[in-house]
């Protein structure tokens, strides 16, 4: 047996609130497997993309210092959403490629005792799973095969663009055009993969606020995109994403003049089903589109 | 060395004469492809072998005059630069040729390009200076100070990110990624005095950077590494540091992170919402949704906010890190 897989979990924000189901799933998944993870419990928020408009320096200090934490724990930082990591891995570009910026961040830093070294790499979980722990093993695992399935993957910006920054931060390089991480995944697992025009495009979370309407137009659109290729259900490594499309169904259907809704999963929850996990274990009654195939 | 192989491609090319058309169609053309050529070649060689209608435009096949931009599969490239090897790679042998913007084509890969060169227009993309008309010397730009456009000056205008840009599609004012990393060219420019009334424009509700969805879109299909949504970042920035700021809803969303993080580390979502929004426009525009969520128990309550660990050094950070104010 080869040496125990175990990650610093930098949780973000939105695990610990408005979707639960995705901590719970992303434990269900690492125990399965026998991964370990340890929670960052120091972390803050990342900013989620906005921080660093209003103050960019404060944003490299506070994504500096999560990441810090997992140095001290000298793990490799695993991240559950898109735009944690994207930030994240963001700011360790950055300051390793920035001398001067590093040492003004650790001299903030400094003031309460941390230091950032830039000895901690930093994945999402999606990749985690294919690149260390292996598309192969994973499916010897799968004790429920999906293949009753059409699965929609639905990709999520901050993991597959900008695709210099992303190949940086995994193993198997992803082409934000044709991105297939995800699709792999499904068919390891023993689904169907449908391949739609929307699966690497926006699902307007960060615009939700500022502009409603164009953020419910690119929900409604990848929806439709998703429907439209006969899929049953959706899938996303994104928090975020999944709280778009889960939730914001009315006003997508509103402004793209259709209905449209599905049931949306957390990338966790998927590998969970097919590992056989409950569905109360991974949180599927969380959700506000209903997940009525189980 | 290497060898030169060929390939049998099917291409899916758009065709569509505004004049005559009423709706455009695709046409199949197989083509055995070299794997010395670009896209630039097979736009050629569909004019010149298969129909002398066919048009795109082209001019100084060296990716410098950015005429040449269409899509293929969907994904944004400057013919004369794009290797076919690269997009059989990627897309397989069946590949779709298509304008840049479907709905604005006038003639195959033409399209009607008015809409981003009136936005270009629009954020001023020249030097305002109040220069004395005398000067005793020249006005010299540092190394550095160049260094500042962050290579922003390298734009061709190919207009591959504005029609990338998914916002674009949507929102006819949004200014584009194109306009506004030329916005930032000028702001950044130690020569310039224009950045406030710049500022004023991209700043504005709907138009402006706020409304940009950040979906890098404009930052990978970028030829010249222009990194449009970098400056996009940056111009947010200035609105600050300069004091344009409207106290709107995408003004406070931004400045709610930094409140939130001081006082819990992690984010509150719904204390978010309502800084943003205000109470009372809270509860009518999201009521609804959240109320579905809190019954599905994805609403935090605040007194079990959680919070983060060592809280404490997070206050410091943001007490000394802090070089903003709203
Ligand atoms: S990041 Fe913003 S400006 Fe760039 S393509 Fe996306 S929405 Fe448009
Ligand atoms: S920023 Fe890049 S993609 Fe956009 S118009 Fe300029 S050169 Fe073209
Ligand atoms: S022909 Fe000028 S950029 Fe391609």
């Amino acid at each position: 047996m080869e040496k125990k897989l175990t990650y610093a979990l930098f949780t973000g924000c939105t695990a610990k609130e408005s979707t639960p189901e995705q901590l719970m799933s992303t434990y269900a998944v690492a125990k399965k497997l026998g991964i370990e993870l340890v929670e960052l419990s120091e972390a803050t928020c990342c900013g989620a993309s906005h921080l660093q408009d209003y103050d960019d320096f404060l944003s490299l200090v506070l994504n500096a210092r999560n990441i810090c934490y997992a140095e001290s724990r000298g793990m490799t930082m695993v991240t559950i959403c898109n735009t944690c990591q994207l930030n994240t891995a963001m700011t360790k570009h950055r300051l390793d490629s920035d001398p001067e910026l590093k040492a003004r961040v650790n001299e903030k830093l400094a003031e309460v005792g941390l230091e950032y070294k830039g000895t901690s790499k930093i994945t999402h979980f999606l990749y985690a799973l294919i690149d260390d722990f292996g598309l192969e093993t994973i499916k010897e695992k799968v004790v429920t095969p999906l293949s009753q399935f059409n699965i929609a993957p639905f990709y999520g910006c901050h993991n597959i663009r900008p695709s210099e920054l992303q190949n940086e931060t995994h193993d198997s390089a992803e082409n934000a055009y044709n991105p297939n991480s995800l699709d792999e995944l499904i068919i390891a697992l023993g689904g169907v993969n449908v391949d739609y025009e929307e699966k690497n495009k926006c699902c307007g979370f960060h615009a939700e606020l500022q502009a409603p309407h164009t953020a419910a137009v690119l929900t409604g659109k990848a929806l439709m995109g998703a429907m439209d290729a006969n899929a049953d259900w959706m899938v996303t490594p994104c928090p975020l994403c999944h709280l778009k499309l889960d939730t914001q169904y009315e006003h997508a259907s509103h402004a793209v003049g259709r209905d449209v809704k599905m049931p949306v999963l957390h990338m966790q929850q998927m590998v969970g089903l097919a590992l056989g996990c409950a569905p109360s274990e991974l949180g599927l009654q969380h959700h506000v589109s209903k997940v009525n195939f189980v | 060395m290497t060898t030169i192989t060929t390939q049998t491609i099917t291409f899916n090319v758009f065709r569509f004469n505004s004049e005559t058309d009423y709706l455009p169609y695709y046409k199949k053309v197989e083509m055995e492809v070299t794997s010395e050529e670009v896209v630039l070649d097979i736009l050629n060689r569909i004019k010149w072998e298969v129909d002398g209608s066919f048009s795109y435009r082209r001019s100084c096949r060296h990716g410098i005059c950015g005429a040449c931009a269409i899509k293929v599969n969907g994904k944004g490239v400057l013919a004369c630069k794009e290797r076919m090897n690269d997009l059989i790679e990627l897309f397989g042998t069946e590949l779709t040729l298509e304008p840049l913007s479907i709905k604005r084509a006038v003639k195959d890969m033409i399209i009607d390009k008015e809409d981003f060169w009136v936005k270009h227009e629009a954020i001023e993309p020249y030097l305002i200076s109040h220069i004395e008309e005398h000067p005793e010397m020249e006005c010299a730009v540092t190394p550095a100070q160049a260094e500042a456009l962050l290579d922003s000056d390298y734009c061709i205008q190919c207009g591959l990110c504005h029609y990338s840009c998914p916002v674009i599609e949507i929102n006819d004012d949004f200014i584009g990624p194109a306009a506004f990393a030329k916005a930032y060219r000028f702001n950044a420019d130690v020569r310039d005095d224009g950045i406030d009334e710049r500022l004023d424009i991209i700043n504005a509700p709907s138009a402006g950077v706020w409304d940009c969805v950040k979906c890098f879109e404009c930052a990978e299909v970028c030829p010249k590494e222009v990194n449009p949504i970098e400056k996009i970042t940056k111009l947010h920035n200035q609105i600050f540091e300069h004091g344009r700021a409207i106290n709107n809803v995408a003004t406070r969303h931004a400045v709610g992170f930094a409140h939130s993080i001081k006082k819990h580390g992690l984010l509150d979502e719904a204390e978010l919402v309502r800084y943003s929004e205000g109470t009372l426009p809270m509860l009518m525009k999201h009521g609804k949704v959240g109320f579905k969520m809190f019954k599905v128990g994805k609403v935090v309550m605040p007194w079990n906010m959680p919070k983060s660990d060592k809280l404490d050094e997070v206050k410091a950070l943001i007490k000394s890190s802090s070089t903003v104010k709203f």
